[in-house]
């Protein structure tokens, strides 16, 4: 069974891994354990890989610290859903293999601290007796996730999505 | 069907016309990227990518401005190695106190009217304040270019904002930019560029500060039309004008008759009041600087306020000039020791403490009021230190009242 981690609107990336805690600064840590290290220690210290994270609106506003969505792959988080996301954070989670989607109803109906199970490979969210069906992605985030990130799929394709 | 700015220099580095909602992969005219990210890129370069080379090092170009001078045995070896990596390739680089990436890419001219600039920074927004279509990626977005030359783009759709009026005394650019931060919101720019018009007049320096807090609303550019007084230093290619056709996905009207001085209040960039509503808050630190408000303009306006004055006791005045030249414009006409003799610091130009990262980080008891562009919880330092911001203006009155102050009040 994952956590479900609910966060409210306009999470940024100060708050996802604040710059102090950029790997250029601490070449030795592990970016990974500053997964919202102040903003939500709990969830640094705790997180368990395969947990989901939740929010409302503009998840991963702010800057294009790529770091902030390589902490969160490093914790193996297995999903995030919002409301919305900010662009360039939506574009670096894709390239870096984090399934993402925009799910208003899914959203409403997680709490925090629920227990519940992701089957992306059917399209579905359980929890207790409730299914939930995962809303379908725009066909180039499918085909950057099902080959694993940006860098498998240029490298596997030979070229962009949606590139001749 | 008319283009906007975005669609004309979209469809022009695509070799093709393209509306917004359209998928294209692009080669951009220059890929940017700092200190900061840099060694990270050249890591997924080598380790992800397995590759050495980079496609197109003349279009690369990279800058020391994030911890510059470098604070750390870390960040020292990081920058050593960006530099081996510059000189083994043939890359561009701005040393160490030559200043921010933003700042120094518009007055060297590698970002231009009409070329496209991508740069591992989200306020690479700022090069729309010469026309250039600029926009922020992640760093394997970057090492993705720096290896194939291309990468990919959605066409976004364009929120125009139509200024009406001139500034009042005492009112500018950066109280512009929080006004529509505070109406569009910090998403309602999302994956748009917005397309600044009726600002002609409008001089380079504010021009800038528009352009980089673009990216503050969520959008993907945020482009000043390269027409008025910019247009001979900044000429346009012919196929790039103002197309009176274009389809907007939604118009802003601001008229700058009413606008007051504006400040974002902690921990967000959209929640803004008028100067009025937070006057008399007490701070300890100003910081002039950044790529949004660190240039000479921006010294010079603190500069005719603290004239023979001296800062409040009790709060530091830190200022980091964008760039090096910047730093000697203040030098040269005698701006800077207007600030010197009222008790400021001074720091190495580049973007010194706007990321908590060095030469100010804020404490937990330290209340900022800044010129920069992003007041997040934890963004210069404690997450419980409190960042206002506002104009340069307000700024120096600021400094010398020791709590939020009107400029027009002096
Ligand atoms: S001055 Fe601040 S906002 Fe501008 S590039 Fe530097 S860190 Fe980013």
């Amino acid at each position: 069974m994952a956590r479900v981690w609910k966060f409210g609107a306009d999470i940024d990336t100060d708050q996802i891994v604040p710059g102090r805690y950029a790997p250029y600064m601490r070449p030795d840590a592990d970016v990974g354990e500053a997964a919202f290290i102040e903003a939500r220690p709990e969830f640094a210290k705790t997180a368990q890989p395969g947990d989901v994270i939740v929010a409302l609106e503009n998840f991963g506003c702010g800057s294009s610290r790529e770091y902030a969505v390589e902490a969160l792959r490093r914790r193996k988080v297995g999903a995030i859903f919002a409301l919305s996301f900010a662009r360039i954070f939506y574009r670096n989670a894709l390239n870096l293999g984090i399934p993402l989607f925009q799910a208003p109803e899914i959203v409403e109906a997680l709490q925090d601290g629920d227990e519940i199970t992701l089957d992306i490979p059917n399209g579905r969210l359980i929890r207790g007796e409730q299914v939930f069906q995962l809303p379908e992605l725009p066909k180039f985030a499918r085909d950057i996730l099902s080959a694993g990130g940006i860098i498998p799929y240029v490298r596997k394709y030979g070229r962009f999505p949606g590139e001749a | 069907m008319g283009q906007t700015l975005s669609e004309q220099i979209l469809s022009h580095a695509a070799g093709r016309t393209v509306r917004s909602g359209d998928f294209v992969v692009i080669e951009p005219d220059v890929v940017m990227s700092h200190d900061s990210l840099t060694p990270g890129i050249i890591k997924i370069l080598r380790q992800e990518l397995g590759i050495e080379k980079v496609k197109y090092p003349e279009r690369l170009v990279f800058s020391m401005d994030h911890v510059a001078p470098a604070s750390t045995v870390g960040t020292a070896d990081a920058q050593n190695l960006v530099r081996r990596f510059a000189q083994e390739h043939n890359i561009r680089l701005f040393e160490v106190g030559r200043g921010i990436c933003h700042q120094v890419l518009v007055e060297e001219k590698i970002a231009m009217p009409g070329k496209v600039v991508i740069g591992s920074d989200s306020h690479s927004t700022s090069y729309g304040a010469v026309g250039a279509f600029g926009t922020g990626m992640g760093s394997t977005d970057v090492a993705l270019a720096w290896a194939t030359g291309k990468t990919w783009l959605r066409v976004p759709e364009t929120l125009r904002v139509t200024v009406k009026g001139r500034f009042r005394i005492g009112v500018d650019a950066k109280d512009l930019a929080l006004k529509l931060c505070r109406e569009i919101t910090i998403d309602g720019a999302n994956y748009m560029t917005v397309e600044y018009h009726g600002l002609d007049w409008l001089p380079l320096s504010n021009r800038q500060t528009l352009a980089s807090m673009a990216v503050e609303m969520g959008a993907k550019a945020g482009i000043v039309p390269p027409t008025g007084v910019i247009a001979d230093d900044f000429p346009a290619p012919s196929w790039l004008s103002i197309d009176p056709e274009a389809v907007y996905a939604r118009t802003v009207v601001v008229n700058l008759n009413d606008l007051e001085p504006q400040v974002s209040v902690p921990h967000a960039v959209d929640n803004v009041a008028d100067v009025s509503d937070v006057a008399g808050t007490k701070v300890s630190v100003i910081f002039i600087g950044t790529c949004t408000n660190g240039r000479y303009e921006d010294l010079r306006i603190a500069a005719d306020i603290l004239r023979g004055k001296r800062v409040a006791s009790g709060v530091r005045l830190i200022i980091t000039p964008a760039s090096s030249r910047e730093l000697n414009r203040a030098a040269i006409d005698g701006t800077l020791s207007v600030l010197l003799e009222a008790g400021a610091t001074l720091t190495t130009p580049g973007c010194g403490m706007c990321m908590g990262r060095h030469q100010g980080t804020l404490g937990e008891e330290d209340v900022c009021l800044s010129t920069a562009n992003r007041n997040f919880k934890g963004r210069m330092g404690s997450p419980k230190a409190r960042i206002y911001l506002a104009s340069p203006a307000v700024a120096a009155a600021t400094a010398l009242k020791g709590v939020i102050a009107d400029p027009r009040e002096l």
